[in-house]
């Protein structure tokens, strides 16, 4: 059994730096994490706090949706809904025509990456620049997010002081971090006063107020939402919640879940253009609402959790999987525990369902998740609806589409068997009688492992002499 | 049900039973020693976890209810392993909702305990070691830790004993890689992580190697062997009960 995912993981693990740039990555953001919650009874509490303001948000989503979009026209942003990313694209593309933008400048924003958003801007001749600094690297080196909160995480300083070195052959070679964000930053305060348009994501969009929240640590989603005169922001639909107040919990459990940090360096309240008598800010601001496999994903009352999600990272910082193969291994936007269960939803199971085997279950991810999105059981209904044959009794994309005639036999056999306790266990004591002609060559499993070793007689067999009852 | 019942079900899982069955007749015997009558019934056979992680429900389901009636009287089952546990005592609930059986389902499901919260939390066992001087590292299932949430009833069991020296290895707390058909499923991945888990073991340069988990003790164990100069690995049960003589004690 092979497949693309299997062959992209292979290539990853046999790059030792890339391995331990993630591990040395993930071990400081897990120590971190775990020094900023000294009371595990107050994160418990945080944590069921964060889950119920984003699942009574859920629980109203379009009501919500709609005072939101009400409140944000009276503020004066401009609302845009896209259904697919090629709905957000024109979206944006059309506002950019009106300026006759022929450059924008870029915050942090998964949201763009699902859209493809750079390189449809780039295919019709409109630069579209990073501005923070890990996605500045690795649009350098034409690579992709490994991380949805530290995108160029995979690459270490050496890596990155080479990279600058050949892109930036004027500046001198310099291996020192402090000097690699200087260069970076100097590069992009000229591109800031001249990109006529900025790009960012969102974090929370407040309903009651008509708000959109940003949260970074760079400035550069304040510079990208405030220099340039016009804004437009891009985020999914699920990003809504109800009230003001429901925002000091959800950012102070985001920023200490993601970075360690109790609250990071910038946090942007947006609520409309530049009005009149201010001295800056854009004069348009936009939302793009994108939704993108998101309502369906809410159709399914168990499902609906995966939305829950305030994009922290941490299941990904914790997952022992993740931290093996690296981001790119996962070849979809989201990578690591979230995007197992988020992508194979979106695309379907037919695309990205192997992702969701892509798990020992082992619960590391939803231990820690702020918003205590239960990812196991999500993995594992995933796994369910990929092969179950009542797919009519499922919205999930791709239901069914994983079911094999020879994996749908083989369980078939096995329960049949283990229904049958007569048979199973004459089988397993036949079994541990000839275990000398079982084979020892047992595939995938004895490539690092030797074949496990039957014993010499059953439990079965064994408890018959041991004086308990049989009843 | 925290005191001491006169009788239980054990279930001995269908890994103890083909691989490692002095691990499940360790454990029947610690718990008769303790003065608890041990019923084991002849037709149990798999918990169903292996079709229920895989997707194939109704295949699960067919081979979890046909445990359901084997455990008839109202006593603890009592499970050597934080995977079989978890699926009968998380999972059972979640396989029969909207079935026929529901209720007895949860009904099993509320008696289940996983060995060592068993011998901990019920029993409350005493043990005294008569062992000679030997230092262990233990891994602690997933299961055991996070779904059934007994990851600290292990250590004290090995806490009791005065000349057993445990010694943490790092990333503890981190999956050996096993995790049922992953393993198969995806062995690139899982071998990575098993051969990291043995590198850290062997970094602490104990004598053995103990789980309260067989499936994780024949993936580390296995992948041991292969490599050669294994560290010796033993079920809980059986280790405890060779420290405190067996039927000597």
């Amino acid at each position: 059994m092979s497949s693309e995912f299997r062959n992209t993981v292979r290539a990853n693990l046999a790059k030792p730096e890339v391995r331990a740039n993630f591990y040395r990555a993930m071990d400081g953001l897990m120590t971190r994490r775990l020094d900023q919650f000294p009371d595990k009874a107050e994160l418990e509490r945080l944590r069921t706090q964060s889950m119920a303001i984003r699942a009574n948000a859920l629980s109203k989503l379009p009501e919500l949706l709609e005072t939101l979009e009400a409140n944000l026209t009276r503020n004066g942003i401009q609302v845009h809904w896209a259904e697919t990313t090629d709905q957000a694209n024109q979206i944006v593309l059309s506002i950019l025509q009106k300026h006759n933008a022929k450059s924008i400048i870029k915050g942090k924003s998964m949201v763009s990456e699902e859209m493809g958003l750079n390189h449809f801007l780039e295919a019709l001749g409109i630069e579209a620049l990073e501005s923070d600094l890990g996605e500045f690297i690795i649009q350098l080196d034409h690579e992709a997010p490994s991380h949805i909160i530290m995108p160029a995480i995979h690459k270490n300083r050496i890596q990155i002081a080479k990279l600058f070195h050949e892109k930036f052959p004027d500046i001198p070679y310099t291996e020192d971090v402090d000097e690699l964000t200087q260069t970076a930053r100097r590069i992009l305060r000229d591109k800031f006063y001249a990109a006529p348009v900025g790009l960012s994501g969102v974090n929370f969009m407040v309903a009651e107020t008509g708000t959109l929240c940003l949260v970074e640590n760079e400035g550069n989603g304040r510079m990208s939402t405030t220099a340039p005169s016009v804004h437009i922001a891009v985020t999914g639909i699920e990003k809504v919640v109800e009230s003001l107040s429901d925002v000091p919990p959800l950012l102070s459990i985001l920023t200490r879940s993601a970075t360690g940090q109790p609250i990071t360096t910038y946090f942007n309240m947006i609520s409309g253009p530049r009005k009149p008598g201010e001295k800056d800010g854009p004069e348009e601001v936009h939302l793009v609402l994108l939704d993108n496999g998101r309502s369906n994903i809410y159709s399914d009352p168990e499902l609906l959790a995966t939305l829950r999600c305030i994009r922290c990272g941490a299941c990904i910082n914790h997952c022992p999987v993740y931290v093996r193969i690296g981001g790119h291994s996962y070849g979809t936007v989201y990578p690591g525990p979230i995007g197992s269960i988020l992508e194979p939803q979106k695309a379907g199971l037919d695309v990205h369902g192997e992702l969701a085997q892509a798990s020992t279950l082992c619960g590391a991810c939803s231990e820690v998740c702020p918003v205590r999105i239960p990812i196991p059981s999500i993995l594992n209904r995933l796994r369910y609806d990929g092969v179950r044959r009542d797919t009519a009794n499922t919205n999930t994309v791709g239901s069914g589409k994983r079911r094999t005639l020879s994996e749908a036999a083989t369980w078939k056999t096995w329960a049949w068997a283990a229904t049958h306790p007569t048979i199973y266990h004459a089988g397993s004591t036949l079994a541990t009688r000839f275990k000398g002609m079982l084979p020892t060559n047992l595939g995938a499993w004895t490539t690092v492992r030797s074949a496990p070793k039957l014993a010499e007689s059953t439990l079965h067999q064994q408890a018959k002499n041991l004086g308990v009852d049989h009843e | 049900m925290a005191t001491k019942p006169d009788t239980i079900y054990f279930f001995g899982t269908c890994l103890v039973d083909l691989m490692y069955p002095q691990a499940g007749v360790s454990a029947m015997q610690l718990i008769q020693r303790a003065g608890v009558k041990v019923i084991f019934p002849p037709a149990q056979t798999c918990c169903g976890q292996p079709a229920w992680n895989s997707g194939y429900r109704d295949e699960a389901r067919s081979v979890a209810r046909a445990q359901l009636a084997l455990f008839p009287k109202p006593i603890p089952i009592v499970i050597p392993s934080g995977s079989c546990a978890g699926m009968m005592k998380v999972h059972y609930p979640e396989l029969f909702a909207g079935q026929p059986d529901e209720a007895q389902a949860a009904d099993v499901a509320s008696r289940v305990y996983e060995l060592t919260e068993f011998l901990v939390d019920v029993l409350h066992i005493e043990l005294h070691d008569l062992g000679e001087p030997v230092t262990v590292a233990v891994h602690t299932s997933c299961s055991a830790r996070r779904e059934m949430g007994v990851a600290d009833k292990i250590e004290s069991l090995l806490g009791q004993l005065s000349n057993v020296q445990r010694v943490e290895h790092a990333r503890k707390l981190e999956c050996c890689g096993f995790g049922g058909t992953f393993a198969v499923k995806e062995p690139e991945i899982s071998a990575a992580m098993v051969l990291d888990k043995v590198t850290h073991i062997r970094n602490t340069g104990v004598d053995r190697l103990i789980s309260q988990e067989c499936g994780c003790l024949m993936n580390i164990g296995g992948a041991m062997a292969k490599q050669g100069d294994a560290i010796p690995h033993q079920h809980i049960a059986e280790f405890l009960w060779e420290r405190t003589g067996g039927n000597a004690a």
